[in-house]
This record gives C-alpha cells, structure tokens and sequence, in this order.
C-alpha cells in the first residue's frame, strides 16, 4: 500500500482501456465568468432531487418561505431535504415534469418569488474541526447535499460510511463534452472546494487525498494546485483527456490502477469519490450555513448567444436559463440536461433545475447531427475498441437484439456503464446505448418477476400443505363411517375387484400400475353394471354432508357455479380421497400402492373435484388464467370445465415439480368420469398455453370439449400418461419447470386432434391409434438421437400420449377389454420411455 | 415550443459504413496500379465486369427482399467485394469467370446468409474457391509479366481475349503464356512448388527468369502496393493491426522455420511473404470485419492460424496459394474463437 502510494505521489496515472475523444466543445463557454441571472418569475422546486426517498414535506401551499427555509425534511431511507431557493410564496405544491428521461411528474413545490430574497437564520460553523463525526454528517444531511456530478447519490451517507477509506478521490475530470461548470468553480472557488475536500477528510480520514483533472482545464489545474498547496495529504493529479475518464469507476482506475470489483462500491475497496460541485456544497453548508439552493450550470450550444455557466438557483426553470443566456432555436430542436453523450433530451423546458443538472445543452443540427439510419452491423468492433468497460458491445447488441437474456447476463450487461462511446463510434450509427437500456430494463423486469412468483409458489405451498392436512383429518373421519358398511355390500365391491383382478392378471400380472387402473376400471364397471346401487349412493350422501363446508369454500373460491351440489359433494369426498393417496405416495414412493387405495375409493365425479383444491393452487399460482377457466366454462359439460380448471393445476403442479402430485393425478384419472377425463386433458393443454399466450390454440381446445364419451376416454388415457411422464419428468430433469411445460403442450395437442376422429368412426380411431403409435416410436428414435434432455422428455411425452390413445375406441366396445388393453398399452409407454432413457 | 426527443449519446464520429468501406477500396489503388504495370490494363477490364455484377446482383436480391436498394448498396460493401476479387483472379480470365464468381459471392455467400453482417464467410474468397475448384485452367492461367511476353499484347487484344478466348491474331491464353524463351509461364509460387517437386532446388529454380533475386518479378511489386495501401488502413484506423500483423508473423516464421531446416527446398521467409496474394490477404482479406474474429486476442489467433495455413498449404498442399482456403477454413473456427477470446470486463477477475 504505501508503495501504490508512493507511486500516485509521484504522480503516476493508469491507463483505462477504449475510449474516445470527441470534440471538447469547451471553450466557448469559459469566456465569462459564472454569471449570476435575475431572480425568475416562478421556481419548480421537485421533492426529489437525488436518489432515494423524498423528504417529507413540511410547508403548505400559501405559505411565505424565506431563501434556505427547508421544504422537506428527510424521514429516512436515504431522503434528503430540499429547501426554498428564495423567499417568496409557495404558490402550489403538486407533480409538475421532472428533470428525467421519462419527465414523469414528480410532486414538487412552486414559489413565487418576493423579490426580497431574504435568508432564513443561517448557522455557520466558524471551527468545523471542533465538530463530532455526527453533527458533521448531519449538517451534510440537512442541508440536503447530493452527488452534483450526475447521480444524486445523498452524500451524507457516504460521508458516514463504515468502511475504512484509503483514497478520497475527488473528481474534477469533466470527461463530457461541452460542459464546463467544474472547470469554472474550480477556477473561480479552489479555495472553498478544498475547505469542502477537508472536510471530508476529517470525516473519512484518508490517506490520500487525490483531485483528478483532465489536462484540458490547465487554468482548474492552476487554481486547485494553488489552493492545495497547503495540504500535503491532497494531490492534484492531471489526466488525460479521454472520454469517459470521470466515470466513476473510470477514474478510480485512473488514479489508483485498482478496479472496483463488479457488483461492490468503491467503499469496498477503500475508495470515496466525490464531485467537486458536492464538496464546494459541503463547504457552504459547513461554513457558511447555507443549505444547496444553487449550483453552476453551463448553458451552452450553438442556438445560446451568450455561452457560458450561470449560478442557477434549484427550480429555475430551464425557459428561463435559455430567455436569460439568448436562445434562437432551430427546427427540431433538442434541449439535452447534461452534456451530449450521457444527457437526455427535454420534452419541454419547463422543468426545474435539480440537484444535477450541470449543463443546459441546445445544440443545432450541425455540431450535433441528428443520428442516421441505422445500418447492418458489420461486427468491426470499433465498439469494443471503444469501451471503456472492456465489454463486447457487439455481441451484446446481438443478443439484446434476439432477448438472449442470459447471454447478455453472460457477457456482464450490468457492467455496461452507459457512457454512449460505443454508439459514438458505429459506423452503422447503432443505436447500442438503446438496445442496452432496454434489456436492461427488461431483465430487471423479468427478476422481479420471478421473484413474485416464487412468491406466489411459497403460498401455494403453504396452502397446498393446510388443506392437504385439513382434508386427511376428514378422510380419517369419513373412514369410520364405511366400517359400519353391511357385509353383503362390501362382499360386491369385493367380488368385482377380485373380477377384474383376475381378468388382468392374466394379461399383465406384473405390472402394479396397469393392477390398480384396472381394480378402478372394475369400480367403474361395477357401478355401472349394477342398477341397484342405493347403497353406494346412500355412503355418497353420508360422506358429502361431511365435506358440505368444505366443498362450499372450495367453490365459492373457485367461482365454479356451473358444479351442481351433488358433484361438489363427491368431489370432496374424492379429494379426501386423493389427498391420502398422496401422502401415500409420499411416504412409500411407491406410487403403486397410493393408487391401489386411492382408486377404488374415488367415485367417478370425485376425480373432477378432487382437484379442485389443485385448481385453485394453480390460480394462485396465475390470475391470469382466470379467463382461460372461464372460457372453458361454456362447453356443454360444467364438470368438464370444473376438471378443465383442475387440470390445468396440475399442469402447472407437474412444473412446480410435485412428482408425488402428479402420481396422484395419475390415479385419479383413470377413475375419473370419462368427459371430465377429456375436459382435463384439454384443460392441461390450456394451461400449457396460458403460459406459451397462444390464444387461438385454446379456442380450437375449447371447440373439442364437447366431444362425446368415446374421445373422453380417449383424453383419459392421454391425460392418464402425461400425468406419468411428468412425474418421470421431474425424476429426470434438473430444470424441470420449463421443460415440463413444454412437453405438455405437445403432448396435448396430438391426442387432442385424433379425439374428434374416434368419436365418428371407430375404425378411423383405430387408425388414429395406429398413427399415433407410429409417431411414438419416432419420437423414441429422434429421442435416441438427441443429447439435449429437454428434447428427450418432450419425445417421450409424446410416445407416452399416442400409446393411450389407440386404447380409446376398444374401451368403447368392451370395457373389460379396455382394460386390460390400456393397462398393456401404458406398460408399452413406460417400457418405451424407459428405453428412451437408457439411451439418452 | 416542441421539442425533439432523442436517446444519448447525441453526438457521433461520423464514422460511416459507405466511408469505411471506400477507403478500403481507395487503399487497394496502389496494389492495382502495380498490377496493371506488371500484368497489363485487362485487370481493369475485370474490375469494370465485378462492379456491374455485384451491383445487379445485389441490387436484384434487395428488391427479392423488398429493401431498399440504393441506402444498402451505396454502403459500398458489394462493390469492395467485387474489387477484392478481380484482383484475386487471372487478368485474361474469360469474362464469365467474374462474373460468376461475383453472382456467387453476392447473392449466395453474401445476400442468402442474411446480407452485409451476418455471412459466415468472406464473400470475395468463397467466390474464389469456387471458381478454384470448379475452373481450374482458367484460375491458374496467370501471365507472366509483360516484359517476359514472346508478344506483348494491346488493351483491345486483352478486351478480345477475355470476351473471345482468342486476341484478333487467333492467339489463346495459354499461347500467350508463352514466354520470350519459349517456355510456358505459371506463377513464381507455382513454378517453385513444381521444380521443387521435380528435384530441383529453390536456388535452381529461382534462377529462372520468372524471378529476381528475391521473388517473382512483378509480384513483389504487387505485393508492396497492397502492403503499402494496407499500412494506409491502419493508420487510418480502418482496420486493427492484430490479423495483418499475427498473419505475416505467422507466416514469417512457419517459413523461416521451413527454411532453416530444409534451405534446398524452401523458398524462404521473403519469398512467402511477398508472393501470391499473400499481403492482399494479410490487409484486405483476413480482416474483412464481418467473417474475421472480433475480439482483439481473437483476431491475434486467428491471423496467426490463418499464416500457419497458408504456409502448409503452400509448402504442402495441392495449391500453389492458399490466401482464400485458410480464410474460409478460420471465417468456420470464428465464434469458437471469439467464444474463449472474451476480453477481462472491468471488475472481474479482481479481488
């Protein structure tokens, strides 16, 4: 350290890389001294003048002020307080334009000026030495001191900053074109400015002091050298004019030839950087007691007669600064606030001087051209030549051009400094500069978000995990009450399992999936088949007045008028249902053994309702969805869109990664009503878009819900596999949102398409089957060939879907065939992915 | 009283794309002016010829797009293009060799990709391979400079040879190639790879009369007109010095080295460097901005790859020169380059 020192002591400067050196433009504006104007009709003096909060105001509209009254009073986070430039009256206080980019209104106060201009009290320190650290920062803080070079960063909190600070880098550099309002306080206040500097080193306590002044203010040079000659622990370092070399980070690797690592402050590294226009404030506020109503603004460009920097009180209007200075605007004319590579253009000239603005710059079309067509990007990197931050800005263009936002992460977009010099030296006159900001802008909108949503998902969890409770608690109710089940009835729904167990075991006996569809195909059929089913019915009641409550709250949330009371009843006791299936699967991960019990249990509306609770899970995840459930709405069957919304929960369930979740959905829907089975698919599919925002896609959807019970069947069996696949899915996948998301729209829109087919004609259907099965057996191929495992999942979604399918029209015909039918056709799929898995 | 909106920066270099590329042009004055005198005015004639067929050519393709033709064709990079290679090709060349070579290199390489910015390959010398391999005869049928012709020929006799095959005396190329001693002339680069590979030394060859002390006659010439233009580029900050510099490098040792250790056969570090096309390629090709690497290290390995290139296929391939195939050859290993070629950003890498 004392070497680095002693090399700065010698006055050794760094080199930063790129920059550029356009016209200086600065001479015309340093004939004259700063000039004072005569007090303007009206000040707009904004609430917030830096960054962070706005003070909060303690005046009132009516109310006469006097000069350096405060108008605000800071109330922390970082707020600083404006004050009354001069006395007057404060005419009104509302949002007038503000001195930004975007003149959004920002609530200011208007004085009209007495003419009297008559100070408030003032409280000069005569000793500042005798003063604490504290009072100090305070007298900084009150007196409303923000970072005059550009920022308007409050300066109390970095003067009270906690870090150990070896450098105070005070920076005069000017790297701008045309501005000269730091040259000329330098020339004319070095004194106060190194009373200001002083100041700051007995708060700080530095090591060094090091002024850094480009070689092209020899006459600033001069006066600060002169000014600090008394100070050993302040030097004055020339160097060399190249824009943008009063960047901030610039100029500290100017002067130190360290780098402030990306994403820290220069605090972090043991360096302080302050504008010479913020310590000459520190200075009055300290000295003299006077809070910053006034700063030097250079009004400049070739439509100004009389060029040069003025004392503009905060508020003036910017109209006045250019009728006081001579102005002779041409057409389209720009008035930029700041100098021409960093400033913004006005929208109008009637907004106040802030805290910032150093320069009023209205230049005609021949020392400022307006800027080209943009042309075709040659990638000669004159840009990267150019930039001072060592970025690509070429590649950077390309990627904010295509939103490669996480190329754009990649290649440090958020090191981009904005200083215009890439954009300066294009031969396409790109616009780069834009193209950034806007990705910028847009990425900083995508984290937030993210943010929200993962919000929203914390919630859902919460909620999810409360209901799952609440709904066990009823289930373990609602056991109790079959137990008093006479025997002759549980002897029948005993047979018949033992039925269709026996029929599919000789098919596939091994397969503990295909066991537990066709034990709930037997409820299916024992339901049906039976005509007396009193008894089944009479448990059903029993069990809805249990969940009446439940099932009330669930679809007052939902809004689902269209679920008549019955269904919702057995919903609920469907959900109870598939809640405990769940937890089954939780527990033994054996998803097996969860639909074994879950399966005969459930009813066929169950299922519809059973994801109710998943339905909403999804809404909280998306509001936006709303419209898509209500669109679904007015298909023929309302279970089906009440199943429609569920379904596209547990879509969005699957990318949340639920894996147990989607077993349960596995189950429940081979169980369930075989329209509600299709609305679901459809539904899932809907949700997929929602996502993708394919409007047209959803009506075709909606236009395929009515469909009769044979496609239903067949939805069933597609929904029924993707529910597998997208537990296999997140077994599989390491980022398994998108992926999943992706996978179910493909998924759905195959089988969704065959649906109208199968209903016509049954041979057609089996056809279609045929089809269907082909394309899995080429996705399994194309999976075989393809690394990227986003790929693979998706094509075996689609394998697992066209299996299903070829099922449909058989289940029709026969139901027992059906079964067992399906259950060879998902072992099929199952087998067929897994060997798209071993392969990939 | 309205006023104009307008993003920063407000101010540019008004460096402009039509510009840059004109001065290239311009830089490739002295390279021809050396050409003509060596190898007659018919340079000129296949100049004309590009630069009637790039400008239909992508004029034709702008409307196919529905862009606007003149803003895009006054940029200047079709008719560079179009330069680039009537000088890369024989001077006596038939007139539809040009022109090929220009449809190809516009509307295939150039106009198909994308347009200026977005072709892989530099368009001037995938044209020029492809008329390599598909016209051998007629790419390799270079004269011999003028002062060796058995019969020096007029500007008309060229303009007859090109659009006719035959000057008004019925003479062909190659019996015009036919030189005072009556023996057919090829290039200096060829004529060295040939003798080599009939056993001769370099110093056997080079005593022909093809060649002076140090290089062919007339080509060293050639060469320092480009060299000379391209020392303009760099002092006007047309192009960076890294390509032309790691190329000549390159190429400078791989042939010292080649010559230290087999002195009979190798032709030695300035005959490389001042034959064929190898400073064309060093200033004018290899730093074509759109298919060179765009990172400053990049642009140093890319060079230096393309010297590396060049010299084995000189010294080892089946072409005498190998500007146009190394330049394809690193215009594919681009974006692998400029991936791990990424300069240090500011506040990375430090503590």
């Amino acid at each position: 350290m004392e070497k680095l020192i002693d090399q700065i002591k010698q006055g050794k400067v760094w080199s930063i890389p790129g920059g550029i050196h356009p016209p200086g433009q600065k001479l015309q504006s340093t004939t004259q001294a700063i000039a004072r104007l005569p007090l303007p009709d009206k000040l707009v003096v904004s609430l917030k003048q830096h960054i962070g909060a706005n003070g909060k105001l303690i005046v009132e509209k009516g109310q006469q002020v006097l000069k350096g009254q405060a108008l605000t009073k800071p109330s922390g986070n970082w707020s600083v307080p404006v004050h009354a430039p001069t006395s007057g009256l404060i005419s009104d206080i509302c949002p007038m334009p503000s001195a930004h980019p975007s003149a959004l209104p920002e609530l200011s106060v208007i004085i009209e000026p007495d003419g009297k201009d008559n100070w408030c009290e003032l409280n000069p320190v005569p000793d500042a030495k005798a003063l604490s650290h504290d009072e100090l920062v305070d007298i900084i803080h009150q007196s409303g001191i923000a970072g005059m070079g550009g920022a308007g960063f409050p300066t109390y909190v970095k003067a009270d900053t906690r870090k150990a600070i070896e450098f105070l880098i005070v920076n005069a550099v000017e790297c701008e074109p045309y501005i000269t309002a730091d040259d000329m306080l330098m020339r004319e206040h070095a004194d106060g400015i190194i009373a200001g500097i002083e100041l700051m080193q007995q708060l700080l306590s530095p090591q060094l002091t090091i002024i850094g002044i480009e070689d092209n203010k020899p006459d600033a040079i001069a006066a600060m050298k002169q000014a600090a000659q008394h100070n050993d622990s302040i030097i004055v370092q020339t160097v060399p004019t190249v824009y943008p070399s009063g960047g901030e980070k610039q100029l500290i690797k100017l002067l130190t030839g360290k780098e402030v690592p990306s994403g820290s402050i220069p605090a972090d590294i043991g360096m302080l950087v302050q504008n010479v226009g913020t310590l000459f404030a520190v200075n009055q506020a300290v000295h003299e007691g006077k809070p910053l109503i006034e700063r030097v603004v250079t009004v400049t460009g070739n439509t100004i007669h009389k060029q040069g920097n003025v004392w503009a009180l905060l508020g003036t209007e910017i109209k006045h600064l250019l009728d006081c200075q001579g102005f002779s605007p041409v057409p389209q004319q720009r008035v930029v606030m700041g100098g021409p590579m960093m400033g913004f253009t006005l929208p109008t000239v009637r907004i106040g001087v802030v805290k910032t603005t150093n320069c009023i710059l209205a230049p005609d079309h021949h020392e400022l051209a307006e800027p080209g067509d943009e042309k075709a990007c040659i990638r000669c990197s004159a840009c990267a030549d150019a930039c001072p931050a060592s970025l690509l800005p070429q590649q950077l263009q390309w990627f904010a051009k295509s939103k490669e936002y996480d190329k754009l992460n990649e290649h440090n977009l958020f090191d981009c400094i904005e200083c215009g010099a890439c954009a300066y030296v294009c031969p396409s006159e790109i616009p780069l500069v834009q193209y950034y900001r806007v990705a910028k802008a847009e990425i900083k909108e995508q984290q937030a978000e993210q943010i929200k949503a993962e919000r929203a998902k914390e919630r859902f969890e919460a909620r999810k995990e409360r209901l799952e409770r609440e709904q066990e608690e009823r289930q373990n109710r609602h056991k109790r009450k079959p137990a008093a089940k006479s025997d002759g009835e549980k002897q029948k729904v005993a047979d018949a399992l033992a039925r269709v167990k026996s029929k599919s075991d000789d098919k596939d006996s091994k397969s503990a999936v295909a066991a537990a569809i066709a034990r709930a195909k037997a409820k299916k059929q024992g339901a049906e088949i039976e005509p007396d089913n009193s008894e089944v019915a009479k448990e059903r009641a029993a069990r809805k007045e249990q969940a009446r409550k439940y099932k009330e709250q669930k679809a007052l949330e939902q809004g689902e008028e269209g679920v008549d009371k019955d269904d919702k009843k057995s919903a609920v006791a469907a959900a109870i249902a598939r809640a405990k299936a769940k937890k089954a699967a939780q527990a033994t991960e054996e998803n097996a053994s969860a639909e074994t019990e879950a399966a005969p249990k459930d009813d066929k509306k169950a299922a519809v309702a059973a994801a109710i609770a998943r339905a909403k899970a999804k809404k909280a995840a998306q509001a936006a969805e709303h419209q898509t459930e209500a669109d679904s709405a007015p298909v023929d069957d309302k279970k089906a869109a009440v199943a429609a919304a569920i379904a596209r929960a547990k879509a969005k369930k699957a990318a949340q990664a639920a894996e147990n979740q989607t077993e349960a959905e596995a189950e429940s829907a081979p169980v369930d009503d075989k329209k509600a089975a299709v609305a679901a698919a459809i539904a899932r599919a809907k949700a997929k878009k929602a996502a993708q925002a394919a409007e047209n896609q959803t009506e075709a959807e909606e236009d395929s819900a009515p469909v009769d019970d044979k496609k239903a069947a067949v939805a069933a069996a597609i929904a029924r596999a993707k529910a597998k696949k997208a537990a296999k899915e997140q077994t599989q996948s390491d980022d398994s949102s998108q992926q999943t998301n992706d996978s179910s729209t493909e998924a759905d829109a195959q089988p969704q398409s065959d649906a109208p087919e199968s209903s016509e004609d049954k041979k057609k259907a089996a056809v279609a089957a045929a089809i269907a099965r082909a394309k899995a057996k080429k996705a399994a191929k194309e999976q075989a060939q393809s690394d990227d495992s986003s790929e693979q999942i998706n094509d075996s979604n689609d394998e697992a879907d066209a299996k299903p399918q070829s099922d449909a029209p058989e289940s029709s015909e026969d139901k027992k065939k059906a079964a067992v039918a399906r259950a060879i056709a998902r072992a099929k799929a199952k087998k067929l992915q897994q060997e798209g898995n071993d392969k990939s | 009283m309205k006023l104009t909106m307008a993003s920063s920066p407000h101010n540019h270099s008004h460096k402009s794309l039509s510009r840059l590329m004109m001065t290239v042009i311009a830089a490739c004055i002295p390279g021809l002016i050396a050409q003509v005198f060596f190898f007659g005015s018919a340079v000129l004639i296949q100049l004309v010829l590009a630069l009637i067929t790039v400008s239909a050519c992508e004029a034709a393709v702008l409307l196919l797009r529905k862009r606007k033709v003149w803003p895009t064709l006054s940029d200047g990079s079709a008719w560079l293009t179009g330069v680039l290679l009537a000088l890369s090709i024989p001077p006596l060349a038939p007139w539809w060799i040009i022109v090929i070579g220009c449809m190809f290199a516009i509307i295939i390489v150039k106009q198909l990709y994308g347009g200026l910015g977005f072709n892989l390959f530099n368009p001037a010398m995938a044209a020029y391979v492809l008329l390599l391999v598909s016209f051998p005869v007629q790419m390799t049928s270079w004269l011999p400079v003028s002062d060796l012709l058995a019969s020096p020929i007029s500007f008309s006799q060229q303009l007859s040879v090109i659009f006719n095959g035959f000057t008004s005396a019925g003479f062909s190329v190659d019996q015009l190639r036919v030189a005072i001693d009556g023996t057919t002339m090829a290039t200096p680069l060829d004529t060295v790879k040939t003798d080599v590979a009939h056993h001769l030394t370099v110093a056997e060859s080079m005593s022909k009369p093809l060649f002076n002390d140090w290089f062919g006659l007339g080509w060293g010439w050639v060469n320092l007109g480009f060299l000379i233009g391209g020392l303009y580029l760099l002092k006007a900050k047309i192009i960076n010095w890294h390509i032309p510099v790691s190329f000549l490098a390159s190429l400078a040792v791989c042939s010292g080295i080649g010559y230290i250790a087999a002195p009979g056969t190798e032709p030695g570090v300035v005959f490389h460097l001042f034959s064929g096309a190898t400073m064309l390629g060093a200033f004018f090709i290899a730093t074509d901005p759109v298919s060179a690497s765009t990172t400053n290290r990049g642009r140093l390995i890319y060079g230096a790859l393309i010297g590396l290139l060049v010299y084995l296929i000189r010294t080892f391939g089946g072409y005498p020169d190998a500007m146009a195939f190394s330049v394809l050859l690193l215009n594919m290993a681009v974006p692998l380059i400029d991936y791990y070629t990424q300069p240090r950003t500011y506040g990375h890498g430090v503590k």
